[in-house]
């Protein structure tokens, strides 16, 4: 296990921390762009957590410490999957041969927790979105995972870290379909259109939203902020295996790879105001699409 | 059935009849006379109950359409013993309004096969003779159940998550298949036919034009076309076109509102957000009309308040011309989304004969084929002068209400350019006189969800004796509840939006 120089960790936790609700404003000032809006500031999202945070709960009483412990859960666990990938060129603050697998378990742990506070409030909405997620989620790790796989492959790796440092001498292909398969898992993870719609009120149509229906105040202060750190950290990950170009100077690295995240931001609004969210039954469709992507990279690394 | 059905009464719309030339039956022959309509492909605009007073007793009226040959049809039944056998098996479109009468008079109608209150308003007016139906209570009510394996069951509402109005759905489900939708709505009952009673009072024109907030000129003129004719004022031709721009105007604003509507919730942004402008943009140029953004107050019983002078015409051609041409653009970026579409196809389809079996109406109706408008089939002021085409789709699915909205967009438009330019002098509204003693009126108005039917019948002082109102969305409900057989769940709201019945006009 190394450490990374100290700038960087800094300027990493600094991103991870502070970061997240900015690709929020940036994807909705484009889809603002798009619709002839123009749209809220940029940093509307920060305002909305202050918000959130000094506002009262309103608990149900059928439910138990799990509804409060599913929004905990979620912040906690993609705080620390944000730890094990690194920012671009530069290391993560954690990394250690294995330490994808606690990635992926992490997302998934945070998940669990999420739907047990779903179902944990007994609505029948929740219920209903808790089963498409997981429907969902496990259709979508497998694409994860086989990118994983091939990555290892190329690299004789098993730490992002080091994954992400040797991508240099990967071939062009492979890495073109894991970061598009990975980009498919991103809007399937962050609920983005065409999979999800997260600005619907519509609750028989939502995934994710309707499993925090009945959260309020600060609890529901920590799931927005949780989802944007999951969104960042997954636009992170993109960004890793799509842009592997080696810049010396750190300062200039930082700016590259920040520059990159948020023209990534701009790419999901672009799409997100070109087309309409898919019928629910095709979804796996696309899931399985994303996985055959992943797929496609291991067989052509295989292969050679 | 050797003996002969007896013979209904020709009415016109908005022309008004005494009452002793209606004819009436007694119920067996009020059955065969409702069995023969229907075999002639008559529609049933209204069936309501009506007390007169102890000499009379309780009388059922129908309200039959021929759209073919542009009259209505009248007959008064009386009712016996407080029960009457059920129409619905043989006629399932009188299912809502059997019910209607048994919640509001206490008459059973023997044989329904779902008998339950409508709106769990209470006891009408004049029911003397009534036993409340058990639970009066809203919303505490069986509901259709289905049972079995992996079979479950989601409540949606009266409250929602985004700001609409307040109807529960019950949706018997298969995982993510609905299997069985029930509709339960009656949460914004307000007693308008029971205001109405012994009117017209002062505030009864407020009251129509509020009825569904959404139709105030539809309901508006329906109302003031029945005391015209109970009065026989005859509207200057000046206020019969300013009552068609008008209507044309609210409907081209829903419309707009509706694709909008339509696009969003399959989250496609720029159409929702252009739509929704422009809705605003036609709700305004009803404000330039007469100083509301939903023409309240321009209707008047025998014309119009506010005159259209020639700046407003002018300002109101410019506005159009400009609002044509984005929402053509906004529209045809819809149609060109290939990911759009595909969410609006096949998507809660209704066939030809449900929509004719459930006598739905206006849009909804015209999206599977079947040519039903009023502005068509029974026209009354500007349109007895102009005619605008119906506009027909073939599949019933939600892209087919999308395509007959967009439709009637491009028609309604074409109309308003006509009538602007060709605005007839003249002046704008005449007083109305007393009104006929012991008549009945029926006024038919494409609002733009569908027929609306207002019917007046008056006492011997020439007071209303009974006011039924009709709203589109009472015929159409039950198409919702088809539409979604067989269908996922979430896109319950898109063929919701499709349809976008109104609440607080079925509930009155």
């Amino acid at each position: 296990m190394t450490m990374p120089p100290l700038t960087d960790l800094l300027v990493h936790l600094l991103l991870l921390f502070a970061a997240p609700p900015l690709l929020l404003g940036v994807i909705n000032k484009t889809k603002a762009f798009f619709a002839g809006r123009i749209g809220p500031p940029v940093l509307q999202a920060y305002y909305d957590l202050f918000k959130l945070l000094r506002k009262d709960a309103v608990l149900s009483q059928t439910t138990t410490w799990v509804f409060l412990a599913g929004p905990a859960a979620g912040v906690v666990t993609v705080l620390a999957a944000g730890l094990l990938v690194p920012f671009g060129q530069h290391a993560a603050p954690l990394a250690f041969s294995g330490d994808m697998l606690l990635f992926a378990y992490l997302l998934a742990m945070g998940r669990f927790m999420t739907v047990s506070a779903a179902l944990d409030t007994g609505s029948a909405f929740e219920g209903m979105g808790a089963a498409r997620e997981v429907t969902f989620s496990s259709l979508a790790e497998p694409a994860l995972f086989l990118g994983f796989a091939a990555l290892a492959r190329l690299t004789h790796s098993m730490s992002l870290t080091d994954m992400v440092a040797g991508i240099g001498a990967g071939q062009l292909a492979v890495l073109v379909l894991i970061a598009g398969a990975w980009f498919l898992v991103l809007l399937a993870e962050n609920c983005r259109i065409p999979i999800d719609d997260p600005n619907t009120h519509l609750e028989l149509t939502m995934i994710h939203e309707v499993m925090v229906l009945d959260h309020s105040g600060p609890a529901f202060g920590l799931i927005l902020y949780g989802a944007a750190v999951k969104l960042f950290v997954f636009a992170a990950l993109v960004v890793d295996i799509a842009m592997p170009v080696p810049v010396a100077e750190p300062l200039a690295s930082w700016t590259l790879f920040v520059a990159c995240v948020l023209a990534l931001s701009i790419i999901i609004g672009v799409i997100e105001s070109c087309m309409a969210r898919l019928r629910l039954l095709t979804v796996p469709r696309l899931l399985v699409c994303a996985c055959l992507l992943s797929a496609f990279a291991v067989v052509l690394l295989v292969r050679s | 059935m050797a003996e002969k059905a007896p013979k209904l009464t020709r009415i016109w719309n908005g022309s008004a009849l005494p009452l002793d030339r209606v004819a009436r039956m007694n119920m067996d022959g009020f059955q065969m006379a409702v069995g023969e309509a229907i075999a002639r492909g008559w529609r049933v605009s209204t069936l309501f109950a009506l007390n007169r007073g102890e000499d009379t007793g309780l009388e059922l009226v129908a309200v039959f359409a021929d759209d073919a040959r542009a009259t209505l049809h009248v007959s008064i039944a009386a009712v016996e013993n407080n029960w009457f056998p059920s129409l619905t098996p043989a006629c399932p479109q009188l299912h809502m309004f059997e019910r209607e009468i048994y919640e509001q008079f206490g008459v059973v109608p023997g044989g329904h096969p779902w008998l339950k209150p409508v709106r769990y308003a209470g006891p009408f007016p004049g029911s003397a003779t009534r036993e409340i139906p058990d639970s009066p209570e809203i919303g505490r009510a069986e509901y259709f159940q289905v049972r079995g394996e992996e079979v479950h069951e989601v409540a949606v509402g009266p409250v929602h998550a985004g700001v609409i109005e307040p109807g529960h759905f019950r949706f018997q489900c298969h995982g993510e298949n609905v299997f069985h939708l029930e509709i339960m709505l009656g949460y914004q009952h307000r007693g308008v036919e029971e205001a109405a009673l012994g009117g017209p009072h002062k505030i009864t024109q407020r009251q129509m034009e509020t009825l569904a907030g959404d139709t105030s000129i539809g309901h508006g003129w329906a109302y003031c076309q029945n005391l015209e004719a109970l009065s026989g004022a005859q509207v200057p031709p000046r206020a019969l076109v300013l009552r068609g721009i008008a209507l044309e105007l609210e409907r081209l604003a829903n419309h707009a509102g509706d694709l909008g509507a339509l696009a969003g919730d399959v989250g496609y942004l720029p159409t929702m957000s252009y739509c929704g402008r422009l809705r605003g943009d036609f709700l305004n140029m009803s404000a330039a009309l007469c100083g509301n953004r939903f023409g309240r107050n321009l209707l008047v019983p025998g014309g119009v308040r506010f005159d259209c002078d020639v700046a407003t015409v002018k300002d109101l051609e410019d506005r159009l011309a400009t609002a044509e041409r984005e929402i053509t653009q906004a529209v045809n970026l819809l149609w060109n989304t290939p990911s759009a579409l595909g969410r609006f196809e096949h998507t809660g389809a209704v066939t030809r004969r449900q929509c004719v079996d459930l006598g739905m109406v206006g849009p909804a109706a015209r999206a599977c084929g079947v040519e039903v408008d009023v502005r068509c089939t029974h026209p009354t002021g500007i349109y007895q002068f102009t005619t605008i085409p119906a506009a027909i789709a073939h599949y019933g699915d939600v892209n087919s209400r999308a395509f007959v909205r967009w439709l009637e967009i491009q028609r309604s438009l074409l109309f308003l350019r006509e009538r602007l330019r060709t605005l007839p002098e003249g002046p704008l509204r005449v007083d109305c006189a007393p009104l006929a003693a012991n008549s009945l009126v029926v006024s038919l108005v494409e609002g733009w969800r569908g027929e609306i039917c207002h019917v007046a019948i008056t006492n011997v002082q020439g007071r209303f004796a009974r006011y039924k109102i009709t709203d589109p969305s009472f015929h159409n409900w039950m198409g919702l509840a088809l539409a979604l057989r067989g269908q996922q769940i979430s896109d319950f709201p898109l063929c919701n939006k499709s349809f976008n019945l109104s609440y607080c006009g079925f509930d009155l």
